[in-house]
């Protein structure tokens, strides 16, 4: 089971490497990606040395190009295709058909992984992504456990799970809500509840958080404060007001670790390109450790106070949940 | 330019369905969509029921098409998946790639749905090659990126050879979840929900605090906060637009339809007060233009 970090620059690149993640995902400068965020990704030079950085101590590289392609301008995904495959990156991670068939047709000998964005979530769904000889396939966060043992029982492919990290609570690559509330879609600009959009005021009321002029939350003294991502703020439903989609909190693995294991998982990753180098440090270092622990004795894995501690402190809220893993959350 | 009445998303009891189909085989719409697309749970109708209803609709002369799960979980959503897309009677509407795989399998030509991330030629062109006739575009693509698609088409030559169909009338779906936030609403587990989203048959409000409609929750399902109407919109759909679906949550819906009719002959604008149509102006898609 590989531990797949993600780095949003090179020193994080390097920090996920040296902490013992067996390989790293990142994406290019530009909106060709899901983390489309400024200061961060990827230029041809910084690529460069992370792959080679990588390469030279046996660890692998993933590129993703997980947004959708514009119509008028395909030629910028199927760029970065070709970018990842001369550049010696082991993997393309996409979703969208037009890659997906561009890269399997043009560089068959690059392995292929389905971004979670392409929301495959059963046989029958993966079973079309066949076609473009997909290697692997990141599940959606929107399967229960049993869930993703049953897939795993009924498909020969490589699956791969979220194990920590923000959790997107819809299926993935098919929410609109940021594009309803901004203009701007994840799947075409590559970014969730964008930043040039946030807006914080005091006022009389509390601190406010604004997305778009779209109030998405208030907060009292001495309450944590978190980013407004427009699914975990708190809402009026009917005259209650609510965290009523989700509330900001992270997702947490961690004790379904020798689970996972069992039923052949082939890759744990961790969310996060978007954070710094010492979240993917952190993260990668506590996830390592578990792994480790649970390889030697998985009969006796238990999870230690301090990895859970660290994860807390590293999370949303300082919150952490299975998310749909679990029934009661769903 | 035709007009669609979408499937019923939200979940309403037999007698209301029955009366509403009854409506729209007596309306002057061309296609209607009908079958479950939320929640596999509900079961008022079931697949035998809505063919009957498929059959009555189509003795009336509807293009009756059968919409499939958008977001399928456990594996018996997937045995009951197959059973809808091999029905042997009905066109279908396949809103997930598991649907589309089913279906070319058995090479039975199909509508593309909107759930599905159709955002370009390519994508179309992958899918005309494997039996697609009709394309719902994404809810959030406006007349511009259309625009591109069709001269993208053009350039690959598949211009003209399937239907294209937007959202015109209905509140947005916008996003599917593990999560059912009605159940969740009434503090109920979504395992023991007592599919309380009957209750909400336009589904359940999600204001701000300041009292702005935002979101629509429908189960697993969250809709936009405010109808979307494209009424005054129809001109700018010729030559892109095959198809203009009205989609469901009240009777309304009828005479939006006669609104929708009406103004695609005599060209008037409509107030739209209320109403918006953001996305098909490349801005928010709750705002109004």
């Amino acid at each position: 089971m590989e531990l797949l970090s993600p780095a949003g620059s090179l020193p994080a690149l390097k920090a996920a490497v040296d902490e013992g993640a067996d390989a790293i995902y990142l994406g290019l400068k530009n909106d060709t990606n899901a983390r489309h965020f400024a200061g961060l990704n990827f230029t041809d030079k910084t690529m460069n040395q992370g792959i080679n950085y990588a390469h030279d101590r046996n660890r692998r590289v993933h590129v993703a190009v997980n947004t959708f392609a514009h119509p008028d301008r395909s030629q910028a995904w199927f760029d970065a295709v070709k970018k990842t495959y001369d550049m010696g990156a082991d993997v393309l991670i996409a979703s969208n058909i037009a890659v997906l068939e561009y890269a399997a047709t043009h560089y068959p000998e690059l392995e292929l992984h389905l971004s979670v964005q392409a929301a495959a979530t059963n046989v029958a769904a993966i079973n079309f992504f066949k076609q473009f000889s997909v290697k692997r396939v990141v599940l959606p966060r929107v399967l229960s456990y049993q869930q993703v043992a049953n897939l795993a029982q009924d498909t020969d492919i490589e699956l791969e799970v979220f194990a920590f990290g923000s959790l997107c609570i819809m299926a993935e690559g098919r929410c609109y809500l940021s594009s309803y509330m901004t203009g701007e879609s994840p799947n075409t600009v590559g970014a969730c509840s964008p930043a040039k959009f946030v807006r914080w005021q005091e006022t009389d009321k509390g601190l406010e958080s604004r997305l778009n002029d779209v109030l998405i939350d208030r907060f009292v003294d001495g309450e944590n404060a978190g980013y407004p991502t427009l699914c975990k703020g708190r809402f009026n439903v009917e005259g209650e007001i609510t965290h009523a989609l989700e509330e900001p909190t992270s997702l947490n693995t961690l004790s379904l670790l020798p689970q996972l294991n069992n039923i052949g998982i082939s890759a744990l990753k961790i969310e996060g390109r978007q954070r710094s180098p010492a979240y993917t440090r952190q993260v990668t270092q506590t996830w390592r450790r578990a792994i480790d622990a649970m390889k030697k004795n998985p009969a006796e894995f238990q999870v230690q106070q301090e990895w859970d501690k660290c994860l807390s402190n590293l999370s949303e809220g300082s919150q952490t949940t299975l998310g749909a893993y679990e029934r009661t959350w769903q | 330019m035709e007009f669609s009445m979408g499937n019923i998303q939200f979940y309403w009891d037999r007698e209301s369905t029955e009366e509403f189909y009854q409506k729209v085989a007596g309306s002057s719409i061309e296609h209607v969509y009908l079958g479950e697309s939320v929640c596999s749970k509900r079961r008022e109708l079931r697949l035998g029921d809505w063919l009957e209803v498929g059959q009555e609709l189509s003795k009336n002369g509807k293009s009756v098409v059968l919409s499939s799960l958008a977001l399928l979980e456990a594996k018996s959503e997937l045995a009951t998946l197959k059973k809808v897309c091999l029905n042997g009677e009905l066109n279908v509407e396949a809103n997930d790639f598991g649907a589309v795989e089913i279906l070319t399998a058995a090479k039975i030509p199909f509508v593309a749905g909107a759930a599905l991330n159709i955002y370009n030629q390519h994508d179309l062109k992958v899918l005309f090659d494997r039996g697609m006739q009709r394309w719902v575009a994404p809810v959030e693509l406006s007349r511009d990126w259309l625009l591109n698609v069709s001269k993208g088409c053009e350039a690959l030559g598949i211009k003209d050879k399937f239907e294209t169909e937007v959202y015109g009338y209905g509140y947005l779906p916008l996003a599917y979840s593990a999560r059912c936030f009605t159940a969740r609403s009434e503090d109920r587990p979504k395992d023991q929900c007592g599919l309380c989203c009957i209750k909400y048959p336009e589904g359940r409000k999600v204001d701000s605090q300041e009292g702005e409609e935002l979101f629509r929750m429908n189960g697993i399902q969250t809709m936009s906060g405010m109808v979307q109407n494209l009424i005054n919109d129809l001109p700018s759909m010729t030559g892109l637009v095959d198809i203009v679906r009205m989609s469901p949550h009240s009777l309304e819906v009828f005479e939006w339809l006669d609104k929708f009719e009406n103004a695609l002959v005599d060209q008037s604008r409509i107030s739209t007060e209320g109403f918006c149509n953001g996305y098909w102006h490349k801005i928010e898609g709750m705002k109004a233009v």
